[in-house]
């Protein structure tokens, strides 16, 4: 693994937005500033994208919506020869823990409870620390947001399960399953909230704060 | 291009006006754009230096990735797309998992498993889960085939090759098959002591493609691909 050699002096890394240039995120390539579309891959191209803030919020709000209902109704519904059971996902993880299953029922309150409440978290606090004074290191900040970017489709693990079992669990009399509408909603909250981290400029985590970003101060 | 060049100049140098005050900048700035490259997550400007083979250049402040050339990298790549594509076809259509409840069988495929949803409303998630395991899985590999084909066999760049290859890469978090690999996994955790549950041939296609998925994250590298493109070598 070598460093890559820097432009500037070896203590300074500036951002191309110093430098009076613009970066295209897709193939790296630099161009100078006020080029629209990248001259070697056709990506659309801005320096800094403050508009982005705008998008991560709404699908952020949508996603949250979302993530409401996905709460409230029943994931599966399933049917055994005595009973008929529906089971929203924190009502399935409890059942479990009672049949003292609690290292299951941990693992499904973590993927499907934990870790979207966190994303939402992490999403909000990251677009509104390049907003505000400091709140956490930059490199923390942007440890966050590849965690966020990198974890975010995993979620969709849910849905994949939910469609196993009720495709693979059709024995007739004997036990059926089927998604309920909770799966639905789980799919979109997802969706959204991986939109919501695309949206995210996360180049914006490592400007200077006072909003111009020209200023030599960085960290 | 040397237009731009000079304007770069005239703004490094107003640049290094500005911060002389403060400290120091060499004057290194003063390059061709050419000789730049600039991490795309946090927006750091690199001199442009190419690691040997095996070596990955990475970003000093966010640690990305920048350049990881690796020796006959293209070849490698184009027979794990091969391989992946196979793999996919075949998942799709043989059964993965088959279920043995007291005399009740079932087998499904991976395409019943998308059509699960296909009641009412929940058709979209239908469509969704389908794309999300096996179309856009299956057009990452497509165009990486295309775009990488003439690149290795030093002929031209494919027609929109670029775009092409742009829209692969936008793809990418929406390519879900190891995921979908994982969750057969958990499913069969769920369902073990509600009855005997057997691996069809897809479960081990999946699994291989999991493997195969990483692998090809692992040779690929952007920057690479992109300069090649730039620069097709004059056959």
């Amino acid at each position: 693994m070598v460093g890559m050699e820097l432009s500037g002096t070896p203590q300074k890394i500036l951002s191309a937005r110093q430098m009076g240039l613009v970066a295209c995120t897709r193939c790296t390539k630099a161009w100078p500033m006020g080029t629209q579309i990248c001259g070697r891959c056709g990506h659309k191209m801005v320096s800094r994208d403050y508009g982005s803030l705008q998008r991560v919020w709404a699908f952020w709000v949508v996603g949250l919506m979302c993530y409401i209902p996905a709460n409230i109704y029943p994931m599966l519904r399933t049917k055994t020869l005595f009973q008929n059971d529906e089971s929203t996902i924190v009502g399935g993880a409890v059942e479990l823990a009672h049949h003292g299953a609690f290292g299951v029922a941990a693992i499904i309150l973590v993927a499907s409870v934990v870790i979207p409440l966190a994303k939402f978290w992490a999403i909000a606090f990251l677009a509104i620390s390049v907003k505000t004074r400091r709140m956490a290191s930059n490199s923390a900040r942007h440890f966050m947001y590849e965690v966020v970017e990198y974890i975010g489709r995993w979620s969709m693990i849910d849905i994949f399960v939910v469609a196993i079992l009720s495709s693979l669990v059709q024995l007739k009399t004997l036990a059926t399953i089927n998604p309920g509408p909770a799966s639905m909603f789980f799919a979109l909250s997802v969706i959204f909230t991986m939109l919501s981290a695309q949206a995210f400029d996360s180049r914006m985590i490592w400007d200077d704060r006072s909003g111009n970003g020209d200023s030599t101060h960085n960290d | 291009m040397t237009r731009s060049c000079e304007e770069l100049n005239i703004k490094c140098q107003k640049l290094l006006y500005k911060s002389a005050m403060k400290d120091t900048v060499d004057t290194q700035t003063q390059t061709p754009l050419a000789d730049l490259i600039v991490c795309p997550q946090c927006d750091a400007v690199y001199h442009l230096k190419i690691p040997k083979m095996g070596e990955r250049a990475v970003c000093q402040r966010c640690h990305t990735v920048l350049i990881a050339p690796r020796h006959k990298a293209g070849l490698i790549i184009i027979a794990i797309s091969i391989a992946t594509f196979i793999l996919i076809i075949g998942a799709a259509f043989f059964p993965f998992l088959d279920i043995d409840a007291a005399g009740n069988k079932n087998s499904v495929s991976v395409i019943d498993a998308a059509l699960a949803f296909s009641s009412g409303p929940l058709l979209l998630l239908a469509l969704a889960t389908a794309a999300l395991i096996l179309i856009v899985p299956l057009i990452r590999v497509v165009i990486t085939l295309y775009v990488l084909v003439p690149v290795v066999l030093d002929l031209p760049p494919a027609r929109y090759a670029m775009q092409a290859f742009r829209a692969s890469e936008a793809l990418r978090p929406w390519s879900m098959a190891e995921i979908f690999a994982l969750g057969c996994a958990v499913a069969l955790v769920k369902i073990a002591d509600l009855a005997t549950v057997g691996f069809g041939p897809a479960f081990w296609m999946f699994g291989g493609l999991v493997v195969l998925v990483v692998a090809q994250e692992n040779f690929i590298c952007k920057w690479s691909v992109w300069n090649s493109l730039e620069h097709p070598k004059k056959s």
